[in-house]
This record gives structure tokens, C-alpha cells and sequence, in this order.
């Protein structure tokens, strides 16, 4: 269980808890998935849930993200059931990468312009305000070249660039990423993890990252992990291990970024960097 | 040669075709690129049910058609929630059903000597004011519809969790795709026929896969595609005394075999 989280629970007003998983079971076909699951992500927390296959890790994050009930317990976003839960637009959701069909006839522009479509834009038209948000996330991922390439034409890391930057395109306070390091090389996924690892450090936002991958995220959550139901391991590094309460334009910083990576200024370093 | 453009019920056919040669392309693309082309066929073998029904009874054919494709798109999902990984299943179950109770409804229906063969190949020569009241109706509806909810089709179709995630209302989307879809086949089965409906919904969206280099693109696409297939189909048919519905099926395939062909040049070429 998250130790100091909790006292900060009623303080700076970015430690409120962001995802509340209390006693939560799922049943497939009459067979237990998972069974008493509870705990709590606070703000600016980034969580690696780790696991091997069926140990009900993406079954929980599908239900985080409300396309499955639990059998029993609650789960809560920004502290209301999910339920009762409207502002979907706070959430960036970053799928596996072989989820989607590879001919489908999408330019990387619009599958990142989708990323605004949502509940509160039914009917409602894409203003230019919305086009500038576009442009940005595309340049923050540095794929602002490829705007009209169709998707299937991409490698596996741009794809994966494509989807962060539609994730990222309604500045989300929390990001959830299912695997997204699944059929990328060695060296793309240190870039992506030196990404996500820079936007937590330095951005107000949450993370909740599946995987079954250990040695990507070990390097930065700790060789432990905070708590584990059944096969499911929950890896946690806690906000407060890193600065607090930080805003910044996430597609100015990220630019910059890329470029301190691209002309080598700084070492891509995942295993052994814990950021604390 | 064009004289027969003057005549009246030719004029209605055009009319219908010009509506339905928006429509079914459109409705087409998105099943299409949800791997739902068997729906098509699926619906409209059920519709014809519904249509011998209509003619037994005495209620119009093309609305009975209507419901029982609604009904049989309902069907589908459910059975498909039963056999979760071979949802084809399910379309071949409710086709074969569809097609046996029309089979029983016209052998029933043989003293009223009911035309079999109108709604199994088309009749676009026959189309009654009534009926361009429902096509012209239904093209309204799907126009009116799509356009409105563009972006968020897009989104349903291209990544249906990523939909579900930012809060769209998911199973409405697909029930709303299910009966558009329905009333889209049952308006079209008096244009090309039960048979050959699924034509219609398809090749279009089969030729948009091989030129689009966008999904605004291939919006356009398959209208434009469905549209000249339907008007050179229906001014060879009537030039030529031949079966419109026919026609303008192959008109669709020979259009797609030339794409197939360009396209192995172009990369011969590049």
C-alpha cells in the first residue's frame, strides 16, 4: 500500500487519488480473473502493472477504463464511481499496438485528431484551437513529418508515437498504456520508456502502464514491487519521489527533449536511473 | 439513343439508383472496415423473408423487409456474444435462415403469383412513388446521420476501445450502424436485388481500400465510385435491354479489377 501517499491525501491539491480500486473481483466465464483487489494510485503516481499472461493484468485495466464491470468491488476515477464517471477527456488511452487493422485507410493526422472525439464533442464541430492541439501532440512526438502517411505504412515505433500522441492530444491527467512496447526494438522501446519517464517527472499527469515486460520498467519503479494480488504486481513510484505540483506545456517540453536525444546531448538511460 | 431518358419510369429508376448509389457505398465503407462485409449479404437474404411475408400478407413488402432486417441485425449481435471467436458464424446461421423462411413464405405465397424474381434480382424499372418516398427517406436519414456523427464513426470504426475509453456510447453506435445498415438493404433490394445488395455495400469500399490515402478520402471515394457504377449501369442496361441490377454489378467489378491492375503497375513502376 502506498506509505506517506496517504497523508498527503488532503494536501497539495495534486495528490488526490486518481484511480480507487476497492476489493475488486472479475469472473470470465465462472472463472475467477481476479479475486479482493484493492489500491489506490494518487496523483502524479506512475504504476507499473506487471504480470505474467492471465494473470488478469489487462482484464484490470479494461476495467479502469469502464469495458468491463467487476464481478464485485468498486473502482473509482477522480474520486467518483465509474459509474457516475462523465469527464472521459481526462483520461489518454494508449492501446497495444496490433489492436488495430494495419490497412485501415487513416492518415496519422487523423488517427491523432480522434483523440479529441468524445462524449463532450458529439455534435460539436473541431474548432481551430482543436487543429493547434493536433499540431502539437504530432510535433511533441516528432511526427509531424508523417501527418499524411497512413498509418499502416509507419514502423512499430512511429505507430506507437502515432497512438501516444493521440493520447496526449487532450492533456490528459492520467495515461494508461496497455503494453506499448510489444513488437518495438530494444532501442525504440528505451526512447518511448525515456519519454513517458520524462512527461511524469516533469508534467502533471499519472501513468498506469501494463506490461509483462520487468526489465523496462524495473530501472525506474524499484526491484520490488508495492503490493501483489495473486500473479498481478503492482510497481509504484510514488509522486512525491519526484518534483511536486509541476506544470509545463508537455509539447514544448517534449520537443525539447527530443531534440537534447536527437543531437545526443543527453544518454537514453532506463535500467538504474530511478529519478530519486 | 438517350430517348429513353423521357421515359417516366426510367426517370424513377435513375432517381432511386442516384439515391441508393450514395447510401450503400457509404453504410458499406464502414462495415467494410469493421470485417463485417457478410452483413450485407446476411441482412438482405432476411429482408426477403420479410418481403414474402409482406406480400402474403398484404402489408408493403420493402417495410416488412425492413423489420425483419432491423430484427435479424439484433439477432446477430446476440448470437455473436454466444460464439465470441467465429462471429461469421452467426451471419451464416441467420442467412441460411433467412433464405429458408423466404423460400417457404414464396412457395406459400405461388397461388398469388408473387414475383419471386423482382426482389431477388431488382426491379428498378417498377419503383412505385412509394417507394421513392422510403429510398429517398432513408438516404436522408443516412446522409443526415454520418454527416452529424463523422468523427465519431471514424473513431468506433478504427478503434472501438479507444471509443469506448473517451465515453462514447459505444453499443448505441452499434445499434445505430445495425439498423441504418438494415433500412440501407431493405431501400436497395427493389433497386439491384437481394442477391446482389451486398455488391453494392462492398466494392465500393473494396476499390476506396486500394487509391484512399486517407478515411476523408475514402468517403468520397466510394460515393463517387458508387454513383458513376449506378448511373453507366443503369444508361448501358437501358440501352442495351440487359438486367440493371446485373449491370451495374459488374460495371462495380470491372472498375475494381482496373484499380487492381493500375496499382500492380505503380508498384511495377516504382
Amino acid at each position: 500500500m502506498p506509505d506517506g501517499g496517504e497523508t498527503m491525501n488532503n494536501g497539495a491539491s495534486c495528490h488526490r487519488e486518481v484511480i480507487g480500486i476497492h476489493n475488486v473481483s472479475f469472473a470470465y466465464e465462472q472463472k475467477p480473473v481476479l479475486s479482493g483487489v484493492s489500491f489506490s494510485v494518487k496523483e502524479r503516481d506512475f504504476i507499473g502493472l506487471i504480470g505474467t499472461n492471465g494473470a488478469g493484468k489487462t482484464t484490470l485495466l479494461r476495467m479502469i477504463a469502464g469495458l468491463h464491470k467487476p464481478s464485485s468491488g468498486e473502482i473509482t476515477l477522480f474520486g467518483e464511481p465509474i459509474a457516475k464517471f462523465k469527464e472521459w477527456n481526462r483520461i489518454g488511452y494508449v492501446p497495444q499496438r496490433n489492436s488495430f487493422n494495419p490497412q485501415f485507410p487513416a492518415t496519422v493526422k487523423e488517427v491523432v485528431t480522434s483523440g479529441l472525439y468524445g462524449r463532450g464533442m458529439i455534435f460539436r464541430f473541431l474548432t481551430k484551437e482543436h487543429h493547434t492541439k493536433v499540431l502539437d501532440a504530432m510535433d511533441a512526438m516528432g511526427i509531424s513529418d508523417l501527418k499524411d502517411k497512413k498509418i499502416g505504412q509507419l514502423s512499430g515505433g512511429q505507430q506507437q508515437r502515432v497512438f501516444l500522441a493521440r493520447a496526449l492530444v487532450n492533456s490528459p491527467s492520467l495515461l494508461i498504456l496497455d503494453e506499448p512496447t510489444v513488437g518495438i526494438d530494444a532501442e525504440t522501446q528505451q526512447s518511448f520508456f525515456h519519454m513517458i519517464k520524462h512527461m511524469h517527472q516533469h508534467h502533471n499527469m499519472t501513468f498506469l502502464m501494463v506490461s509483462h515486460d520487468m526489465e523496462m520498467v524495473k530501472g525506474y519503479l524499484g526491484q520490488q514491487p508495492a503490493s501483489s494480488w495473486g500473479k498481478l504486481n503492482f510497481y509504484i513510484k510514488h509522486s512525491h519521489e519526484t518534483q511536486d505540483c509541476v506544470e509545463s506545456n508537455l509539447a514544448h517540453s517534449l520537443k525539447g527533449l527530443r531534440e537534447q536525444l536527437e543531437s545526443g546531448r543527453e544518454v537514453v538511460s532506463v535500467v538504474g536511473d530511478t529519478g530519486a | 439513343m438517350l430517348e429513353i431518358l423521357e421515359l417516366e419510369f426510367f426517370q424513377r429508376a435513375l432517381i432511386g439508383g442516384v439515391f441508393i448509389g450514395i447510401t450503400a457505398p457509404l453504410i458499406g465503407l464502414f462495415l467494410v472496415l469493421r470485417r463485417l462485409s457478410m452483413i450485407g449479404d446476411t441482412l438482405s437474404h432476411v429482408a426477403i423473408a420479410g418481403v414474402a411475408l409482406g406480400l402474403l400478407i398484404g402489408f408493403y413488402p420493402l417495410a416488412a423487409g425492413v423489420i425483419f432486417a432491423i430484427a435479424a441485425s439484433f439477432a446477430i449481435e446476440k448470437l455473436r456474444k454466444a460464439y465470441k471467436t467465429y462471429a461469421e458464424l452467426s451471419l451464416a446461421i441467420i442467412m441460411s435462415g433467412g433464405i429458408a423462411l423466404a423460400s417457404i413464405l414464396f412457395t406459400w405465397g405461388k397461388s398469388f403469383s408473387m414475383n419471386v424474381n423482382s426482389y431477388l434480382f431488382g426491379s428498378i424499372y417498377t419503383l412505385s412513388t412509394g417507394d421513392l418516398y422510403l429510398i429517398g427517406g432513408v438516404t436522408i436519414a443516412v446522409l443526415v446521420i454520418i454527416g452529424f456523427q463523422l468523427k465519431e464513426l471514424f473513431l468506433m470504426t478504427f478503434d472501438e476501445e479507444a471509443a469506448a475509453v473517451s465515453g462514447l456510447p459505444t453499443r448505441f453506435y452499434n445499434v445505430m450502424i445495425s439498423v441504418l445498415t438494415a433500412l440501407v438493404i431493405s431501400a436497395a433490394i427493389k433497386i439491384v436485388g437481394a442477391l446482389l445488395v451486398s455488391a453494392l455495400l462492398t466494392i465500393p469500399a473494396a476499390c476506396s481500400l486500394i487509391v484512399a490515402r486517407s478515411f476523408r478520402q475514402s468517403v468520397i471515394i466510394v460515393v463517387v465510385i458508387g454513383e458513376l457504377a449506378v448511373i453507366a449501369g443503369l444508361l448501358i442496361a437501358g440501352v442495351w435491354n440487359l438486367a440493371p441490377g446485373g449491370t451495374i454489378v459488374l460495371l462495380l467489378i470491372a472498375v475494381l479489377l482496373i484499380l487492381l491492375t493500375l496499382r500492380k503497375g505503380f508498384r511495377r513502376a516504382g
